[in-house]
């Protein structure tokens, strides 16, 4: 399979309630939570295109758009 | 995200409380409906009443939001009336094993078309984190105080000998592994029971001091294996993940035309 590129995360603030599922399971570390526990991408040059932020949300509230 | 096209974005966000694992159950079912590319009009979705019952409002397609317990009895009502539709019944462990006990099994026995979700969360999450059947020996809530003296029923081993004809179980970090079983449970044409340990941060993880989400989730990583693993064998506690059955059965709505059918000649 080609190697997936990232285009960008689409982050639903509204619907993130900052439970930092993403954030933990992250393999790259790529996200983090932000002042008001709503996750945001701090490394997104290191993001492998796993999707399992994606999957693993309970809140459908971030995807991964790749290229 | 495609997976929207299937729910009611009007009712986001949900309910459920930060980190909920019935969330994740509801993303990784949606995207099992979409990889099986099904018309959201060819399903029904029958809950009964607690936390994981909500998630019927958050679905477009078909939907009965019914009594406690009784989301089977409802489902096979509008199975034997409409055979061609999809029934998914999502039930919390309470929902399916202790109010409607006596409709799983039989539902079960009888082979009826449809996907059973035990969403087990060990807990009474809606109603203040009573024990529920499957909270287990030894654990605390809110009417355990002192320790559950309860045993906990294994739903695998329940819905196997009930008659089930297919029958797994998984956790909510093994998302991919949700996706999986259900699309296999939907192209079943029999009774499905999937159990999908998930986490209630709120109530049954901070009672038995497990931690919140995270840590849940890193004991279902730790604690689960697939059926027949070597891991099992050096570690007969672990919690076993996988199809247990998959066989060929006659199914309820088959067999009940071949009785209308007998009976007009």
């Amino acid at each position: 399979m080609a190697k997936l590129k990232l285009k960008e995360h689409i982050i639903n603030q509204e619907w993130c309630k900052g439970c930092g599922i993403c954030v933990h399971f992250c393999p790259k570390k790529v996200l983090a939570l932000d002042d008001n526990d709503k996750v945001m991408v701090v490394l997104p040059d290191d993001c492998i295109c796993c999707k399992m932020c994606e999957l693993r949300c309970p809140d459908l509230a971030i995807e991964v758009i790749t290229d | 995200m495609p997976v929207k096209d299937y729910i009611r974005e009007r009712f986001f966000p949900h309910i459920w409380c930060s980190g909920c694992g019935h969330g994740i159950i509801l993303n990784n079912m949606l995207r099992a409906v979409e990889e099986l590319d099904m018309d959201k009009s060819d399903i029904v979705m029958v809950s009964g009443i607690g936390c994981s019952a909500r998630i019927s409002g958050y679905v477009d397609f078909h939907t009965l939001h019914t009594l406690h317990g009784r989301a089977l009895a409802f489902a096979t009502g509008v199975k034997m009336s409409q055979p061609k539709l999809k029934l998914m019944v999502p039930m919390g462990d309470g929902d399916a094993l202790a109010i409607g006990g006596n409709h799983f099994i039989h539902a079960a026995r009888r082979n009826i078309d449809m996907t059973a979700i035990v969403m087990n969360n060990r807990i009474y999450g809606m109603t203040g984190g009573q024990f529920s059947p499957l909270s287990g020996y030894g654990t605390l809530a809110t009417t355990a105080p002192y320790s559950n003296i309860d045993h906990n029923f294994d739903v695998v081993a329940l819905a196997q000998a009930a008659g089930a004809s297919f029958v797994a179980r998984t956790t909510t970090f093994h998302a991919r592994q949700i996706t999986d079983l259900i699309k296999q449970a939907i192209e079943h044409r029999g009774f499905s029971v999937i159990e999908i340990l998930s986490q209630c941060p709120t109530y049954f993880s901070r009672k038995n001091n497990m931690g919140g989400q995270i840590e849940m989730m890193e004991w279902y990583k730790n604690n689960t294996t697939r059926i027949g693993s070597k891991a099992k064998q050096e570690n007969p506690q672990l919690i076993e993940r996988g199809i247990f059955v998959q066989r060929d059965m006659p199914e309820y709505c088959d067999e009940y035309d071949k009785v209308i059918e007998a009976a007009q000649k």
